[in-house]
């Protein structure tokens, strides 16, 4: 018996949009991974201090107002010399296609746009999953 | 609406069609799928009769246009009068910037303003707050000041031209932003005409972009309702908005039920501060999406306004002017898709259509590229013409309700009307609005609906082209909108400029007087104006709000 994946699905910066964000964190659930949700408006700095205290395996972030460029680097950056370096960190929204390759460089394995297959994500974490 | 011996001859003849010629049929060719169902799992019939409206009494229940109970329309002449307004919903980067686009949208025949803001100034905070980090002009435009709205609304005729503004929270400071600015170019508040959307329940509900607990934001709605029938009487201070709860992933019925049960809490709240019902209620508006699914969402609308004269007029109301529902409508923006993002242009045709048919006061159609980034100019342009085929060349606006009287448009929007009720009792139980808020029964609901969409999605039992059908490797051509990258920048150098010119013991006696009336419960517009006036900032202005009515925190549930 395998333990359980961790994830944690956090809402960065100060968008509302949480319609994609609870989707997958149900998805993950049903798809028996233990989930955490941050709910909305965490700074990056929260964000990476729930995943330590989680001890998480993933982290999903999600955002919608186009401010991802900034706040995904944030978390990867703080991530660093946390013992973290190697969670499993994933993002998804309104992100255009140009910013995607910017993003991974970054440490961001896998960017999820609009009409990603649930299925898709959840595959997506069993493979890369590291910790 | 038909004869007892007339009706029993049309059931006799359907039953024989039913037997003997659709299963025959059905037996040759079986039906695509195994249940027809729409968007909000109402079970769609092969065909509709006489049989399914004939409860319907004409004058009661469906009337004329202009008359109760308005399902067929909120005006007699409707659009062969005047048409919609075109109002296209719209805002980035810096306040020089969406002036611009602005005045674009105008030279192109658009006939009303719609503003869009950045996340900061939607929450109530100044560019230079630490929170506000990356998202300056992202998803709107940035206005921390009367300055900025100053330069929003440069050479624009805002004497002639109504203006919306996607604000809540902090709606009743943005509001003085844009009175202060006609005060300051000497048009008189009489003159100005628009909508601030202040519906602070939905944004618990879906939006979630909320500042203050529910009590203290329901006491600054019902300030702007009563100050602006008062003191701004072409303005709609309030825009119930159905919107973002669609957005959210609710259906169409949730959609309806939930905002009209928001607009009902909203004039309980009015009155029982002691405000007539017949004086502010035909200030209210509201606004609704336009999804996909044609017949649902025009049967929607219409259910919407029956509903809601009947409502009102159970509150006392006498003058038609309160018991008419006037809307606004957006086509739908979760319904674009990223991929062949051309497509979308067919998506809003008919999503637009349908809020024609169903009667709307005033519509923005989206652009194809938004699920991609912010509309480019030409994306813009094209969704504007989209409109603008619609009213001039399709021939749908030259008679009122055309599909008034078809047996399935009035079986839906009865039965729509039907389970609007019901949702209204279920919140009844929880003790109205916000008690269901707090228990997150709304959210709950709409969380529930979404994964049940995009899990049919996933399985295809739904079809969305282009994404689980009729796929295809595409290199993606569409230009994305560039911002100045300067604007940040300039910005919160205004910020500080202004911080350092403004008089001072003016800026201090005008917020410390806002404190003590917010201790208070007088109305707290003429405060919130002369705080305004000597150039508060957004954030300023909301942090005393803050400290007086405290924060909301919502519960995460999924």
């Amino acid at each position: 018996m395998e333990r359980k994946i961790r994830v944690l699905i956090a809402k960065p910066g100060l968008d509302g949009h949480d319609r994609g964000a609870k989707i997958v964190a149900r998805a993950l659930r049903d798809a028996g991974m233990e989930v955490v949700y941050t709910g909305l408006h965490q700074t990056a700095d929260m964000i990476v201090k729930t995943a330590v205290q989680e001890d998480v395996d993933v982290i999903g972030l999600s955002l919608l107002s186009g401010a991802h460029m900034t706040l995904f680097m944030d978390v990867t950056r703080l991530l660093k010399g946390k013992d973290m370096e190697d969670v499993l960190v994933v993002g998804g929204g309104v992100i255009p296609e140009e910013d995607i390759p910017k993003l991974k460089k970054a440490g961001i394995a896998g960017v999820f746009g609009p009409g990603t297959r649930i299925e898709d994500i959840v595959e997506f974490v069993r493979k890369n999953v590291k910790r | 609406m038909y004869e007892k011996r007339e009706l029993n001859k049309i059931r006799d003849k359907r039953v024989d069609w039913e037997e003997n010629c659709y299963s025959n049929m059905a037996k040759e060719c079986p039906e695509r799928k195994n249940k027809f169902e729409n968007l909000s799992a109402t079970k769609i019939k092969n065909v509709y009769t006489p049989e399914d409206i004939a409860h319907l009494d004409y004058i009661k229940d469906m009337g004329f246009p202009g008359g109760y109970p308005f399902l067929r329309g909120v005006y007699s002449t409707m659009y062969r009068g005047r048409l919609w307004t075109m109002r296209q919903f719209a805002g980035f980067g810096s306040a020089e910037e969406t002036n611009q686009r602005y005045k674009y949208l105008l030279e192109h025949g658009e006939t009303g303003l719609s503003v869009a803001f950045d996340y900061p100034t939607l929450y109530g905070y100044d560019t230079d707050n630490p929170l506000a980090r990356g998202e300056f002009g992202k998803c709107g435009v940035a206005i921390s000041s009367l300055q900025d709205m100053e330069i929003l609304f440069s050479d624009i005729p805002i004497d002639k031209v109504t203006t919306s503004m996607t604000i809540n929270g902090p709606a009743a400071i943005v509001w003085g932003f844009y009175i202060a600015n006609a005060e300051n170019r000497g048009i008189s508040k009489n003159a100005i005409g628009g909508t601030i959307q202040n519906d602070i329940l939905k944004e618990y509900i879906a939006q979630k972009s909320f500042i203050f607990p529910p009590e203290p934001s329901m006491r600054l709605i019902v300030d702007t309702f009563e100050y602006g029938f008062k003191q701004v009487p072409r303005w709609n201070t309030i825009s119930i908005s159905g919107y973002h709860i669609r957005e959210a992933g609710s259906t169409a019925i949730q959609e309806l039920a939930f905002t009209l049960g928001d607009g009902l809490e909203y004039v309980k709240s009015a009155m029982e501060r002691g405000l007539l019902i017949d004086e502010f209620a035909p200030r209210l508006s509201f606004f609704f999406n336009a999804h996909s699914d044609f017949f649902e969402e025009i049967a929607k609308y219409r259910a919407a306004r029956r509903i809601w004269a009947k409502e009102l007029k159970k509150l006392g109301a006498k003058k038609d002017r309160s018991l008419l529902m006037r809307f606004h409508t957006q086509t739908a923006g979760c319904s674009l898709t990223a991929q062949q993002p051309e497509i979308n242009i067919v998506r809003v045709t008919m999503q637009a259509l349908a809020a024609v048919l169903g009667g709307t006061q005033s519509l923005h159609t989206n652009s194809m590229d938004e699920a991609l980034a912010l509309p480019s100019e030409k994306a813009a342009r094209i969704a504007l013409r989209t409109q603008q085929i619609i009213a001039e060349e399709s021939g749908v606006t030259d008679t009122i309700d055309p599909l008034g009287g078809s047996y399935y448009i009035e079986w839906l929007t009865d039965k729509i009307e039907e389970e609007t009720y019901k949702y209204f009792d279920k919140v009844k139980r929880f003790g109205g609005v916000i008690p269901a808020i707090e228990n997150g029964f709304f959210q709950r609901e709409i969380a529930e609906s979404a994964y049940k969409y995009q899990k049919e999605i996933d399985k295809k039992e739904r079809t969305i082209v282009g994404v689980n059908q009729y796929k295809m490797d595409e290199e993606l051509s569409i230009p994305i909108l560039e911002m100045d990258e300067k604007g940040e920048h300039r910005q919160i150098n205004r910020l500080k400029k202004l911080r350092k010119d403004r008089n001072q013991s003016k800026f201090d006696r005008n917020l410390k007087r806002l404190r003590k009336a917010a201790e208070g419960d007088e109305n707290l517009m003429p405060y919130i104006l002369d705080c305004v006036h000597s150039y508060a900032t957004l954030g300023e202005t909301c942090d005393v709000l803050r400290e007086v009515f405290g924060e909301y925190k919502e519960p995460a549930i999924y």
